[in-house]
């Protein structure tokens, strides 16, 4: 049965399969690398970069923010760092983000991975709009918290006043002196790192973490009555005609409430 | 001594040329100079001229991202250059990793590993598979695949932003290539130099053999790293059109009588050549 054209064709199959075991093993392998080095949320990337997801597929990892950072703050990752290899961040505990006026860094992007439109806030562009982090601030190891004399962090934020401010109150262990308790404000707070590398404590005790992996989200489901935007987005849903039908809600909303006679009966246990 | 620098004067300027070409990417780093500031990905010569990679910015163009105009315009600048020139002119001239695998088939020349002949592992064709399998693990994980383990971009930016532990990487292809098979990564696996080299298939400079005045002593077969493409070799003159080319004029070096040179030869004569 052995002809040259069956010896042939096994040779080929054969060839496929070896083929096939290779390659199924390396890009197996390579695929697994790759989802380890997608997006890491816990790096502080430059001003104006895109969400984690985008910024890591759009930047092309040329480096050239790095070369334009006149204080050398950004850094490009190496295969050790645990960042998306190639890619600019910066580490604020050594060199904080400077929040130079003419932005080099965004500006230089060739990929527009640091797009400068997300510095722009009411027409205006400017290094303050940068959201790159926000700084936390652990009270059971801050100075100021425990009742010491310490200001470094105020000092050395560029917003200062306005991005953290100082909140004073009695020190009921002494009795006679106050605390002045550094407090960040999110919504100035650039992230900047200059605080965190301030800070005098062995481990900062005020320290930047990317908005990604802190930010709380309200969600959709709660309605803030005093904004007017909201509280129409609660009268449009009042007329969700999907809405289940429950003895609870049969009436209107503000009826159910009003119906103290109703509460009292136990209608709605 | 003499005649050694003769025999190795585009080895020297190959060196030459890549050495200068790191050491201007350096400098604009370290030095601040303006006059190629980026890698090997993405540059701006003079602060004027972009550079972008074709395959890095096709990855990205799987991977879902933007290109931005800038972008485009460094793939045209390349791609022209490319198609002009040549596309492994890169690989031989320009590549850092270049330097590291040509070193380690000098000393694999020197120790016996060719004279045992052992089954190859890799086949050529594995580097157009790793072309098609970036496309389709950048198109699945939104990344550009290759260019999170393509030594060539850890060795450049290694070189011009500081390595880290990224020379294993280099060792590790230096020993991949000392003692798997010859031209392990550049010839098998690398699918930047193939991509280049689908790109300058009929670019204009090649190299020309001359049957008339090969005398058969087989050097050039010994020095090409790519050996396929010289078919024609002692029985037909004829330009060198397979696109793997690197252009690296080891065959120019080592031919005694001088059966080689580098040519602008025209499209029509290369399709005629081929045939």
């Amino acid at each position: 049965m052995e002809t040259p054209n069956t010896t042939k064709r096994r040779n080929f199959l054969l060839k496929v399969i070896h083929g096939v075991g290779y390659y199924a093993f390396g890009t197996v392998a390579w695929g697994v690398y790759l989802k380890q080095s997608q997006a890491n949320s816990d790096v502080l990337r430059p001003p104006g970069a895109l969400s984690e997801a985008d910024f890591v597929k759009t930047c092309i990892r040329c480096g050239i923010c790095v070369e334009v950072c006149p204080y050398d703050a950004l850094k490009l990752s190496k295969i050790t760092d645990h960042v998306s290899l190639g890619t600019p961040f910066y580490e604020p505990r050594k060199d904080p983000c400077q929040m130079c006026i003419d932005i080099p860094c965004a500006s230089s992007c060739p990929t527009r991975a640091l797009e400068l439109k997300n510095l722009i806030r009411d027409d205006v562009l400017s290094i303050n709009n940068a959201k790159m982090g926000l700084a936390l601030i652990n009270t059971q190891t801050c100075l100021a918290y425990l009742g010491l004399q310490c200001t470094l962090c105020f000092q050395a934020c560029p917003l200062t006043g306005d991005a953290i401010s100082l909140f004073k109150e009695r020190n009921t262990r002494t009795d006679m002196h106050a605390f002045l308790k550094p407090v960040v404000h999110p919504d100035v707070c650039t992230g900047c790192g200059m605080r965190e590398h301030a800070c005098p404590t062995t481990y900062p005790s005020i320290f930047v973490k990317p908005l990604s992996s802190i930010s709380g989200d309200i969600g959709s489901h709660y309605i803030v009555g005093w904004e007017k935007q909201d509280e129409s987005r609660a009268r449009e849903s009042a007329g969700d005609s999907n809405m289940k039908k429950t003895p609870r809600n049969e009436k209107s909303a503000l009826d159910n409430v009003n119906d103290v006679d109703g509460i009292l009966e136990g209608l709605y246990d | 001594m003499i005649n050694w620098f003769f025999h190795h004067r585009f080895y020297i300027a190959r060196r030459m040329t890549q050495t200068l070409i790191l050491l201007a990417y350096f400098g604009s780093n370290y030095f601040g100079w303006n006059t190629i500031v980026g890698n090997l990905s993405t540059a701006l010569v003079f602060g004027t001229i972009p550079l972008s990679d074709p395959f890095s910015t096709l990855q990205m163009f799987f991977a879902g991202a933007v290109i931005t105009v800038d972008i485009m315009m460094g793939v045209g600048v390349v791609v022209f250059f490319y198609s002009v020139i040549g596309g492994r002119f890169f690989c031989s001239w320009v590549c850092p990793i270049n330097i590291v695998t040509e070193t380690a088939t000098w000393v694999r020349n020197i120790l016996p590993f060719n004279t045992v002949d052992v089954c190859s592992p890799l086949p050529q064709s594995t580097r157009t598979w790793m072309i098609i399998i970036s496309f389709v693990l950048s198109y699945i994980f939104s990344l550009a695949a290759y260019e999170m383990i393509n030594p060539i971009g850890i060795a450049h930016r290694g070189i011009i932003f500081g390595f880290g532990m990224g020379w294993v990487l280099l060792l590790a292809i230096f020993l991949f290539d000392l003692f798997s098979q010859e031209y392990a990564w550049c010839g098998h696996i690398c699918p930047v130099g193939k991509f280049n080299a689908l790109l300058g298939k009929y670019s204009l400079i090649k190299v020309v053999h001359d049957k008339d005045k090969c005398v058969n002593s087989l050097e050039c077969f010994k020095a090409c790293p790519e050996v396929q493409i010289l078919n024609m070799v002692g029985h037909k003159s004829a330009t060198i059109t397979g696109s793997s080319c690197l252009k690296c004029a080891r065959c120019i070096e080592v031919c005694e009588t001088g059966a080689f040179e580098f040519s602008v030869v025209g499209i029509t004569k290369q399709l005629r050549d081929d045939k």
